[in-house]
């Protein structure tokens, strides 16, 4: 075990680097409001935060992570452009018996910044690399921005659409429906039987004939959702040649450099990725000016793609050599949380946590 | 003594005692029926605990008791890594129950899991809540609909009655265990086709935590051999 001492060393070195970049040092709560996480991340956050209740504020969560408090204080006083850092302990529940602590320290370093997104990206990149340059990590990089770029550029409904990108974050769910949109997946006997019953009858009737009405979900949000399933089994397969792309691109995984010629490669095929892939070529620029040698970084098009993610274009880890342990570094680019936590104002954002716990083992400390 | 803790009462306590009697260890309640000791006949060492079902997995986690008779259910949906605390020594073959998710009947367009999920999605935006489900069981119903991709869900805490929180409008969902699904029924829903999330009957675990003393091992071994089951590592 790492003394607590020189694991608090660490994560004070790290904090003055990211100080000495012109941060605003920020102090979050440790409680927050429970509703604020699970409206974000869903109900899978329960199974990692510590939930408890206060007698006056109803369910509270001890703090998961930095981002949605800074975020929060950011869009309620925030200058424009704006950097901060932070440093304290995170809490995460562990449901299996093993090495993962349930307590750590986190230092993180977070951009605001409307100018220059992909240098921000950058910046932040060679930023964490240099800082953890003598730990021999292996780094790990990918873009989420390309993957939604590509499925809102599909051609098929934007019914479709909408379902593959609320998805992009669980890959399982996301493969079984572009399976079945592609019609590589058989469609369920359940929805056949369903259809061949709605080709018949109004949906009106059908919920009349299978018994008393209960619950709060509406007749007309069943029969909405009937007549989407109508629409839907009506549409044609996302074409073949379309969806081959769509997989070529989920199991990208290339040198960064090489990674980039390969999605010029198909974006005749797919032009609605073309402004996500010239913003990939713009970061990766922008990386080789700040000496990241992009002939050898790893690229992977759906690294990031984990639950309890709320990253939209870069993404960033830094990995120890050893599987089991977890990233010593991790971070990306989350636009769309601040319009989420923003209440209708959003700024570009960009940032990563360091834990020293890990760079504090990996220095023999 | 090697403590084995037993259903307190009702028809599990019965057909446990019905299960451990077939092999020629007699159990039996001391006292008058109401009061909670028991006794157990054809071995030596061997003391009954009566203890409320779902307070076994509890004690078997504690190490308090040595054995428990409890269901796979319970011991998995309270237990974090129940293979690693306890081991199953011999599934019991009564008390057999599904633990499933089941939705009113007249949602004509909800049939699987994916269906659930793209009808939560449709009622978060119209209600601007997450389509609540109802269930006791929360770290077995949580993981199976993370292991899914299911969002904009919320469970909510029901330990009892589960069926009617449709009705009364506190949730649009159950996850329940249920046999004959004749009460989901009765209250106008029904089961879907691929959420199984488990099958769950009495099973007779064994509590690593325990003390496994020379003489509580001797006697285990006495035990397992009138039971005719092989003796798992400790």
């Amino acid at each position: 075990m790492t003394p607590k001492s020189a694991i608090r060393a660490q994560a004070e070195i790290l904090f003055v680097a990211f100080r000495a970049e012109g941060a605003l040092p920020v102090d979050a709560d440790i409680l927050l409001p429970a509703e604020t996480l699970l409206d974000l991340y869903g109900e899978d956050i329960r199974a990692r935060a510590y939930v408890t209740s206060d007698p006056l504020r109803g369910e509270m969560m001890l703090r998961p992570d930095f981002t949605v408090p800074v975020v929060q204080a950011h869009m309620a006083h925030g200058a424009d452009p704006a950097r901060y850092c932070y440093m304290g302990e995170v809490f995460r529940k562990q449901d299996h018996l093993g090495p993962r602590a349930s307590e750590y320290l986190q230092v993180g370093f977070e951009v605001f910044d409307r100018a220059a997104p992909e240098q921000a990206d950058a910046q932040v990149f060679a930023l964490f690399a240099r800082l953890l340059s003598d730990l021999n990590l292996r780094p790990a990089t990918g873009d989420i921005g390309i993957l939604m770029a590509a499925v809102r550029g599909l051609s098929t409904t934007d019914r479709r659409k909408a379902a593959l990108l609320r998805h992009i974050w669980r890959p399982k769910r996301f493969r079984a429906l572009l399976d079945r949109f592609a019609g590589r997946a058989p469609v369920p006997e359940a929805r056949t039987k369903l259809l061949e019953r709605l080709a018949q009858d109004t949906p009106e009737a059908l919920i009349a004939a299978a018994g008393t009405f209960t619950g709060l979900r509406s007749a007309q949000e069943i029969t909405a959702r009937a007549a989407a399933l109508i629409e839907d089994a009506a549409t044609a397969p996302i074409a073949a040649p379309e969806a081959a792309l769509l997989y070529d691109l989920l199991s990208l995984e290339a040198p960064a450099q090489a990674a980039l010629t390969h999605l010029r490669g198909i974006t005749p095929l797919l032009p609605a990725i073309a402004p996500a892939v010239d913003r990939f070529a713009t970061r990766l620029d922008a990386l080789k000016a700040s000496g990241i040698d992009i002939t050898t970084l790893p690229f992977q098009a759906s690294h990031g793609r984990t639950s309890l993610e709320y990253y939209d274009g870069f993404v960033f880890s830094f990995h120890a050599a050893d599987p089991a342990l977890p990233p010593v570094a991790s971070g990306g680019r989350y636009d769309a949380l601040t319009a989420v936590l923003g209440q209708g104002r959003s700024i570009p954002a960009v940032g990563g946590v360091i834990r020293p716990g890990l760079v504090a083992a990996l220095k023999g400390a | 003594m090697l403590k084995i803790g037993v259903p307190s009462k009702g028809r599990l306590q019965e057909l446990t005692f019905q299960w451990f009697g077939k092999h020629s260890v007699t159990m039996r309640q001391t006292g008058n029926d109401r009061e909670y000791s028991g006794a157990v006949d054809g071995i030596d060492g061997v003391e009954l605990v009566l203890l409320s079902a779902g307070e076994i997995p509890r004690e078997l986690s504690a190490g308090r008791i040595h054995l428990g008779v409890t269901g796979t259910d319970l011991i998995r949906d309270k237990l974090a890594d129940w293979d690693r605390q306890v081991t199953s020594l011999a599934p019991l073959g009564f008390g057999h129950a599904d633990l499933i998710i089941a939705v009113p009947a007249v949602w004509i367009d909800v049939d699987t899991v994916d269906d659930l999920d793209a009808a939560a999605s449709a009622f978060r935006a119209a209600h601007g809540f997450r389509l609540r489900i109802a269930t006791k069981y929360h770290r077995l119903v949580r993981d199976f609909l993370t292991a899914q991709g299911v969002a904009d869900y919320q469970l909510v805490d029901s330990q009892g009655a589960t069926e009617g929180t449709i009705r009364n409008l506190t949730a649009e969902a159950v996850a329940d265990i249920t046999s004959s699904g004749e009460t989901l029924r009765a209250n106008h829903l029904k089961i879907l086709s691929d959420a199984l999330i488990l099958q769950s009957q009495a099973e007779l675990f064994l509590s690593h935590q325990a003390d496994w003393d020379a003489a509580t091992r001797a006697t285990l071994s006495d035990l397992l051999t009138r039971l005719s089951l092989p003796e798992p590592a400790l």
